[in-house]
Parts: structure tokens; sequence; C-alpha cells
């Protein structure tokens, strides 16, 4: 789509943004809580197999856990210290998950380990691969996916346009512009393993239109050898999902239930793409990421770079925040999960940690709910073009069979664009990730 | 610090909304009538004024008794009931009695909503509902138009304040209304005295200016589907203009047609009833186109001088189809509401 000579998507919303409390604080390190947590799944596939033991020293950045198979990564030791006890830790989806449990020394450099390097120029597709998955680099956007897993093209698929998604939609989040303005040679040097890996002839990295220094600084990066391009988007929400980011630069539009693969694209965040950057040249592991700190109940806001493990409860501790939270929330507004436990550990896929007062929650929601008075609100911001109306009335009756077949329920990535703008207040995203869970239960095989 | 755990809330996203609302939305349509209101009752005086409070006096009190019989919360505080009582009151002759009215008002409420489950599912345009009820009982009253007093803003038509159940007796009858004119007797009205409102009708149509004002700013703030009025409009501009090619004796012209009677206030206010209307942007011309050609075919081969009630009636019984229909294509899908 290329309305009036700007590349974006049909429909979408435009949520506050949000941004300009963080978007200039520099990333900062995060002190090291004096207790760390390493839970063993913190991406999409096999949990992690533990190959320490308690009692045990560890050094950090030392591989404390191996992949399981080929969709799981490694985890690192995100301190030296001592593992203290293998068990089991909240998580954010309210589980119990098996977790290494380390007490960092008190008084240690904190050197990060190094490992086996892995030279762009020189590794073959297949070593790129494997040095991913040995770095536990997995979708720092959130999903969470082993990105390995993704540069693995399989035989008969091909890629020629790798995207870079450094759209960061979500209102509140920062990381991704102060990772691209902080560290855009890291980008640059993570670029070209992707390209090797996936036979990708030419790069595009996404900024938002509100991320103009950002895009700057990554163009003057930007190395001779290179065939990379830096486009700019306007600000709509959610252009940093990838079907829709693909289809705004490339006018690619991925079959239903397909994959970037599909049309010959693959799309990896600024952040994985920075952190394989800075990771594979040393043969390191992932121990740390950058997170965006906000929401009008914190007082320390900020992006800081933060060691996987740290509990929650120490982050807020740490950065100050306003006695009568209501809520805490992992990730943006419009997609993150709420937090029920402060115990719960930041991983690899934490994007950000937003804070809300009871002042604030007027901004939230809890306001009156209407019967759908069919304004058509929500055909208009479904990015895929659902009809979330129709679905909201389906799902109130159950009828997930009719909404799967005639109204495309799996297709909705739960981008919430619908219970944003409904002025009926009715949880419309809400009831049709309840549908989806459902349908996948009776699809599951028994 | 360990009390936090107890003032969490745990919400599923999004956790921000847009902030808007169906009360906003219905604030707002009785704010863009309120300039029509405003001329109904300088151009008609008292009798308009009593009209349109009874109307809305009615509908309200109707919608709070139903609400409390059936055990429901009170709903006259979304408002969708005074733009109801208000788009009513509108669409009826000034000068008519108030016991009609009120009968109207219960009827357009108790039948046209309530029945049917109240905001959200009413099929129809409950307003509509309420003057086609009226216009079936009192055919006689619903297009007699009383002469306003001489010193209107003090005075009332003996008519509007009959006693219940019995005619109303008409001291003076004014003018016909312009498409009644036409139709009868051929004598045509300046579009131009149209547009300002110079003419006799309903107490909110005739001032098709301060309409489209009202249209044009619920369009901008997003409140209302432009693409219904448009292709009203657009559709009974171009048949009568070829209707007008083909005899311009016989058929009247798109200027006075567009701006004659109901239709201007129809377009704009009633064939827009969210509830009532189709979703997508596609079935929302082929609505408007419909209305629009039951609205000519009314006008120039019907009975009745005015049609815009009935075609935007009928058109509301169509509009679910058109909905289930018209689905829109979804992302990475081959065709229009249908699995790949």
């Amino acid at each position: 789509m290329n309305l009036f000579g700007t590349k974006t998507f049909a429909h979408g919303i435009h949520p506050p943004e949000s941004k300009d409390d963080t978007s200039g604080l520099p990333i900062r390190q995060f002190p090291f809580a004096p207790s760390l947590v390493v839970p063993l799944s913190q991406h999409i596939g096999k949990p992690a197999i533990a190959v320490v033991r308690e009692g045990q020293e560890v050094t950090r950045g030392q591989c404390i856990a191996k992949p399981d198979g080929f969709i799981s990564v490694a985890m690192h030791a995100p301190a030296s210290g001592t593992v203290r006890r293998i068990g089991l830790t909240p998580s954010i989806t309210g589980k119990m998950v098996p977790g290494i449990f380390i007490e960092p020394f008190p008084a240690s450099t904190q050197e990060i380990l190094e490992g086996t390097a892995c030279d762009a120029s020189t590794a073959d597709t297949q070593e790129i691969v494997a040095a991913v998955q040995q770095s536990g680099v997995v979708g720092l956007g959130g999903a969470g996916f082993p990105t390995h897993a993704k540069l693995q093209i399989p035989e008969g698929k091909f890629v020629d346009i790798l995207v870079i998604n450094g759209a960061e939609c979500e209102p509140f989040l920062t990381t991704d512009h102060r990772v691209m303005l902080e560290h855009a040679e890291d980008v640059m040097a993570g670029i070209p393993y992707l390209m090797k890996a996936t036979g990708a002839s030419k790069t595009i990295i996404a900024v938002e239109a509100n991320k103009p220094d950002a895009a700057e600084t990554l163009r003057a990066a930007i190395p001779q050898d290179l065939e990379i391009e830096v486009e700019v988007l306007p600000v709509k929400y959610p252009q940093g999902a990838e079907k829709l980011l693909i289809s705004a630069l490339l006018g690619r539009e991925i079959p239903s239930g397909g994959l970037p693969l599909d049309v010959h694209t693959l799309c990896v965040n600024v952040g994985t793409t920075a952190e394989i950057g800075q990771l594979l040249p040393h043969g390191k592991g992932i121990q740390e990421r950058v997170i965006t700190i906000g929401g009008p109940a914190v007082k320390n806001k900020g992006n800081y770079r933060i060691q996987i493990g740290t509990p929650l409860r120490f982050v807020l501790e740490t950065v100050g925040v306003e006695e009568d939270i209501t809520r805490v929330f992992l990730g943006g507004p419009m997609m993150g999960q709420a937090v029920s436990s402060m115990d719960i550990p930041i991983t690899k896929g934490t994007t950000g940690v937003i804070a809300f007062s009871a002042r604030e929650t007027g901004f939230l929601d809890g306001h009156k709910q209407y019967p759908c008075i069919r304004c058509g609100y929500c055909l208009e911001a479904c990015p895929i073009f659902l009809n979330p109306s129709q679905l909201g009335l389906l799902a109130e009756q159950d009828q997930h069979e009719r909404m799967v077949d005639d109204f495309h329920l799996m297709d909705c990535f739960e981008c919430g664009c619908c219970t944003f703008v409904c002025p009926s207040h009715i949880p419309l995203v809400q009831q049709f990730r309840i549908a989806k869970a459902a349908v996948r239960r009776m699809k599951a095989p028994v | 610090m360990r009390q936090w755990a107890k003032t969490l809330e745990i919400r599923s996203s999004p956790h921000i909304a847009s902030g808007k609302s169906v009360d906003d939305i219905m604030l707002n349509v009785v704010l863009a009538l309120l300039p029509v209101t405003g001329f109904a009752i300088y151009a008609f005086g008292l009798a308009a004024l009593i009209t349109l409070t009874a109307a809305v006096v009615s509908c309200l009190v109707t919608e709070h008794v139903l609400c409390r019989l059936t055990g429901r919360n009170s709903s006259v505080g979304d408002w969708s009931v005074v733009v109801t009582g208000l788009l009513y009151g509108l669409t009826l002759p000034p000068g008519l009695a108030i016991w009609m009215v009120v009968v109207g008002g219960i009827m357009a409420v108790g039948l046209g909503k309530f029945l049917f489950g109240g905001l959200g599912y009413n099929p129809f345009n409950p307003a509509l509902v309420g003057r086609a009820m009226l216009q079936a009982a009192f055919p006689v009253a619903m297009t007699t138009w009383p002469a306003m007093p001489v010193d209107k803003f003090t005075q009332v038509p003996s008519s509007t304040l009959a006693w219940p159940f019995t005619e109303p007796v008409y001291d003076s009858i004014s003018g016909a209304t312009p498409l009644a004119g036409w139709k009868f007797d051929r004598v045509m009205t300046e579009p131009a005295d149209l547009l300002m409102g110079y003419v006799s009708g309903s107490t909110g149509e005739t001032c098709a200016l301060l309409i489209l004002l009202g249209g044009v700013y619920l369009a901008m703030r997003k409140m209302m589907s432009w693409r219904i009025p448009t292709a009203i409009l657009l559709t009974v501009a171009i048949c009568s203009g070829l209707l007008q090619l083909n005899d311009p004796t016989k058929y009247a012209g798109p200027l006075f047609m567009l701006f004659s009677g109901g239709l201007m206030l129809g377009a704009v206010f009633m064939a827009t009833d969210m509830v009532a209307s189709p979703m997508t942007h596609l079935g929302s011309v082929l609505y408007g186109i419909l209305i629009g050609l039951l609205v000519v075919v009314i006008r120039v081969w019907g009975g009745m001088p005015e049609g815009v009630m009935y075609a935007i009636l009928l058109s509301n019984a169509v509009s679910p189809h058109i909905d289930n229909w018209i689905q829109p294509r979804v992302y990475g899908t081959k065709k229009r509401g249908q699995t790949p």
C-alpha cells in the first residue's frame, strides 16, 4: 500500500505514543540483583536442559543450559556466582516453570566469558545457524521465537529481502529506538550474519517517523559493501507486526496461515540483530538486554541494560514506584501482559516494564460496557480486515466453529486495535484469545 | 513493599483505550441536531417547541419505565434515547396534537427499540418506526400543515392542544409542502427557499443547510458514515437528473429533489443510524444507493408525495443481509468473506 507517497499498511490506530519520557534517555547499566532466576524456557519451543548442578560456581556468560532439539536455544549465566537451586519459579503466564537460581558473587568484576568466535565473512550458513542457537538469541521484540530457526531456510524456499524491524509501534517502549541510536554499528555488524545465512541480497531497516534521529544514525552507519536501505514509515500501530511491515515495505501479502518466507522475506527485530552483531564475533551468549521502564507510576524512568533473570520486584524497587500501583505489565500497553506476581524474572522477551498507579486507571479502562452499536470502528481499525464486531457477537454465543470457518478467527494476531477503539468497551480481543485457545484445545490430539 | 501484589489488577491487554464511548457519540449527535432544532423553533415557534419537547420527554419516560419494568438499569443516561426522541420530533408536522406525539413516542421506543432488546438491537431506526405508526394511524393529521399563528412564539395552533383521542381541529391550513405541491398541482418551489428553509414541512426537515452542517460536523468527528448520505444524495440527484432530461415537464430536477421534503434529514441523520445500517464501506454505499432509488421510485411513481421514511425503513430491513453478504477481504485470503 503506497498512498500519498508514504509507505504504510491500511487501517490500524493511533494510540498516544507516550514515548517522550524515555526516548531521550541513554541506555544505563542496571545493578545486579542479589538473586537471579534464569527460566529454562524463555522462547517458543522446547525448554533448554540444565547443564549445571546446585552448588556449582558459574562464570558470567557460561552456558548453563543447552538446547533440547532444534527449536530450542542455550541459556547463559547472567552473572558470575553460585547456582543455589534448580527449581520452579513463577512466570508471566501465571504458571510455575523450571529455572536456575544464581546468587552473584558480591565482589566480582563480572567479566563476560568468551567462546568460539564466528566470523561473518568466513562462516557458512550452518555455522551461523549453530552459533546463533548457541548464543541463545531469540526474537527480542517479544515473540521469543528462536532466531536461528528462522535463519534455517527450508529446501526449495529462498529469501531475497531481509527486513529489520525497528518500527517499535507500541506506546511507551523506546528500547529499539535507543539501540538504533547507540548501537547502530552492532546492527550493521549483525546484518551480514543474517544476510549470509538466509541468502538475502538486500536489507531494509524499517523505522517509524517518530524516530528520525535513529534513521539518520543508521543511514550514516551503513557499510559500503552491503546493500542496506533505511525506510521511514508513518507512525501507526501495529506497524511492527511483521505481516503488516512486509506489506507496507514491499507490497507483498503473506498468505493466511503462512510465514514471511512464503513471500521470500524474513523479518528480524532490530534489537535481535544488534545482539547478534555484538555476541557472535566473540562467541558470547546473551546474558542481558535493554528494557524500557516507564509508565506514570515509575519514578526513575529510563532505558536500562538489565541482566536476564533479574526479579521484577528488584527492578521496581531499584527504579522506585508509587505506593499505589494497580497495574504492571511487561511489554507495551497494547499487547503487553499484566503481571500477577512480583517474583517473576526479566526474560529475553521482555521489552519493557510499564507501571500505572490507581490515579491513572481512568486512562486504562473500567468504563461502562454497552451493547455493540455496530458503529464499524473495529472494522476500520483491524489491520488484517477481520470483522471483530461479528466475531464478538459469535464469541458471546460460543460459536467457535463459525468464528474460525466464516470469519477467520485464527488469522487474528491479537494486536488489540478493536478493543482500543470500541466505544461500547466490549473486550473483543480478549474474547478472541479465549476462543482461539478453546479452538486449539479442540484441535489438539488427545 | 509486599502489599503491592494486593493492589495489582490483572487484565488482558490492551491496557489503554481510545476514550470514545457510546454516550459520547450520542451526545455529539444531539449537538449536531441543535442548529436544526433551533431553526425549527425559530421557524414554527411555540408549536415546534411543544412538539419536540413532547417527543423527547415521551421517549425518555417510555425508556425509563420499560427499563424499570423489566428489571434493568435505566439506560436513559446514554443519550441514545434523546437522539431518538429529538429525531422523531423533527420528523413531525408542527402543530400535531400533543397526545399523538406522545403515542408515537411510546411506539418509537417501545416497539422500535425496546421490544428488540434495546440499544444496539433495533433493526429499524426507532424514530422512523414511531413516525410510521403515526402515519398509519393518523394519516390526515400527519399530512396537514396548520398555519402558525401570527404571534407564533406565544400562541399555538389549536390543533396542538387537541384533547386526547379526539380529532384535532385546524383554524387554518398553510400552503402545501413543496413535494405535495409538485406532485398534485405541479407547483415548483425555488431551490434557494428550500435550502434556507422558508417553506412548510415537518419541524426539522425544512432547512437543508443546517442539516448538512450537522452532518459535516459528525462526519469530521468520525461519528457518522459520510458514505451513506453521499450515496443517497448522489443516487437521487443522478436519477432525478436523468428523468428530468427525459421529460422536464413531468419530472422535477435534482436540486428540487435533493432539498425538498425529508430527504436531507433522512439521509444525514436517519439512514446513518449505526445500529440499523451496514458496517462495511461497500455495504454502506450499496445501502445508500438502495435508499436513493427507493426515494425516487416512491416520490415519482408512488401514491405519496414523500417516500424517505419508507425508503429508509425498507433499507434498514435489508441492511443485515448486506452485512452478511459483504464481508471485508481478510489479509492473506483470496475472496471477500470466504475461507481460502
